[in-house]
């Protein structure tokens, strides 16, 4: 078995959730580089959409933001801004993909601020288009460092939806995306119970237990019945990763 | 601004086909202090840049700047004092550079200092505002704190039944945007994405429009279609090669990473943050005498440099 970092292993478990012939929104880091690993490995005609009018673009050199010339490069459309985002309320984004300082245990996402918005502790920059790819993406992949901090009973302020209270709420409110399908860290992956909407541990990746996750879980943590293992990322995978990023811009190890 | 009252002005609009040529310094005296201005392009695509810096140049207060994702020159207007009030979905330097630590001091200490929506949000704002409607349904945000903090209101669709939010339009007093090729008219060409320039042309009451280059008529009119912004939107147009420098502008030129690199990490290590705001827009800002200047700060390895890696040809 190779060596690799979390953030190699939490990438390659993001291109290995994507399937052929989506329509992913990618922003710029992991995410991203999930995106063009899957389609170098099994989703050859999977094609990237980037909100500052990117349609299928051939990305050479890896962009520093999903908002630049880098991210639109040999583009088959370059449409407006607004169009970008209306597609996700059309339904033609199949996944995209999600980060964020805080995620609670229904999926929801904060981007906006730790305390309160009328006295922040700390002011983050905001949504961008995160609320709009949570509320109308078809389903939404979360990927994370997993740390306590992160990972909350209750975000301090819901910038992007994902069941909102649990249960029936999200479809109650009348939102058009799936919500999110799958919490994919660099310790497990993490998908929602069909009736509570709370997030499951459903696998676990090689050499790391049941126990750990818990402990770096702010909440309680169910556990699936059948927790799986993932398997290991493999030579081939780990090769076509690393010359993604060669200058290891975002595949650096420790945290992400 | 009051709906019907954006509706007058533009009914009461010269829209006349004439040559709307003027400076850098002379457009950007259409713009008051406490406007309400949106800016063209995003985060650090197409950047009006050189009319962000007469802005701050000419001491303009209080403005209300609307920006899809705002990055280092929202610092600038704040510690300026341009900026009042930002209107955006996303406020930072950079993914590679950190959390805006400008932003954050403005919005922990007033945070109606940034007004946050999605990205879609705002969008539709701009769309409303060009579409001569008050507001607009849509889906995306239901259920958010984004939602609650904009106080926006539900609707039941009478057809279908479907629970939609209202987005209020926007028209903003003026809308600054740069194009790669524009004639003397104002018929402006954007190369690669538009952004939300097409939508914010329309919404706004006046258009100062910059461009790499201006070219003859018959040269827009050889590709009609290629023209996203037509002449009686636009009010002025100024000639500006590297109008968006130190960010880029597609197919000219990439962003300076380098040069903006250098302000992020100096405004991290700054132990003064606001100080080193003052000293970088006194040395760029305040002291070169025109654009060229400005440039000419950076140096023609930079402009070479962005260029060689940023164009493509033909356009």
């Amino acid at each position: 078995m190779s060596n690799y970092n979390p953030a190699e292993l939490t990438v390659i478990m993001g291109s290995r959730a994507l399937q052929d012939g989506q329509l992913v929104f990618a922003g710029a880091g992991l995410p991203l580089l999930s995106a063009i690993h899957a389609q170098k490995m099994h989703a050859p005609s999977l094609s990237i959409l980037f909100e500052v009018g990117g349609v299928a673009p051939r990305i050479t050199s890896l962009p520093r933001s999903t908002n630049e010339a880098r991210s639109v490069r040999r583009s088959v459309a370059t449409p407006a801004t607004i169009d970008m985002m209306l597609y996700l309320q059309r339904g033609f984004v199949d996944v995209g993909f999600l980060g964020g300082a805080q995620i609670d245990r229904h999926g929801n996402i904060n981007s906006s601020c730790i305390g309160t918005l009328e006295k922040p502790k700390v002011r983050l920059p905001g949504s961008g288009g995160a609320n709009d790819i949570a509320s109308s993406a078809n389903r939404v992949f979360i990927i994370s460092y997993h740390e306590k901090r992160r990972f909350v009973e209750k975000v301090d302020f819901l910038t992007s939806p994902g069941f909102l209270e649990g249960g029936q709420a999200r479809e109650k409110t009348g939102l058009l995306g799936g919500g999110v399908e799958k919490v994919i860290t660099n310790l497990g992956i993490l998908e929602f119970d069909k009736k509570t909407r709370s997030m499951t541990l459903t696998a676990v990746h090689p050499g790391i237990t049941e126990d750990e996750v818990r402990e770096k879980t702010g909440f309680e943590l169910l556990v699936a019945e059948d927790l799986k293992t993932t398997t290991p990322p493999s030579d081939e995978e780990l090769h076509s990763l690393r010359a993604l990023d060669p200058e290891k811009r975002y595949l650096k190890a420790g945290d992400f | 601004m009051d709906y019907r009252k954006a509706r007058q002005e533009i009914v009461e609009k010269n829209k006349g086909i004439r040559d709307k040529r003027t400076t850098l310094e002379e457009a950007v005296g259409m713009i008051n202090d406490k406007d309400h201005v949106a800016v063209g392009g995003l985060q650090y695509t197409r950047t009006p840049m050189g009319v962000l810096w007469e802005i701050i140049r000419q001491k303009k207060k209080e403005i209300t700047f609307y920006k899809p994702l705002m990055s280092f020159e929202g610092d600038w207007l704040f510690v300026s004092g341009a900026m009042g009030k930002a209107v955006t979905s996303w406020f930072s330097g950079g993914v590679t550079w950190g959390v805006s630590k400008i932003m954050r001091t403005f919005a922990e200490r007033d945070p109606d200092t940034f007004e946050e929506w999605s990205l879609l949000g705002l969008s539709l704002r701009f769309k409303a505002g060009a579409m001569g409607i008050p507001c607009i349904p849509t889906k995306t945000m239901l259920g958010s704190d984004l939602e609650k903090i904009r106080g926006l209101e539900r609707f039941t669709c009478p057809y279908s039944g479907e629970e939609l939010l209202l987005i209020p339009a926007v028209n903003p007093d003026v809308a600054i945007i740069h194009s790669q090729i524009a004639d003397k008219y104002g018929n402006a060409q954007i190369f690669g994405p538009p952004c939300l320039d097409i939508e914010t042309a329309k919404a706004a009451n006046r258009v100062i429009l910059t461009t790499e280059q201006i070219v003859d008529n018959e040269h827009i009119r050889d590709a009609p279609n290629s023209t996203n912004i037509p002449f009686f939107c636009v009010d002025a147009v100024v000639e500006l090669p590297f109008g968006c420098y130190p960010h880029e502008c597609y197919g000219r030129y990439e962003p300076a990473y380098e040069k903006l690199g250098e302000y992020g990490q100096g405004l991290l290590k700054a132990e003064d943050k606001i100080g080193f705001v003052r000293e970088y827009l006194d040395k760029y800002f305040y002291q070169p005498a025109d654009f060229e200047e400005y440039l000419e700060l950076f140096g023609v390895r930079s402009l070479l440099e962005t260029t060689r890696r940023g164009r493509i040809w033909p356009q």
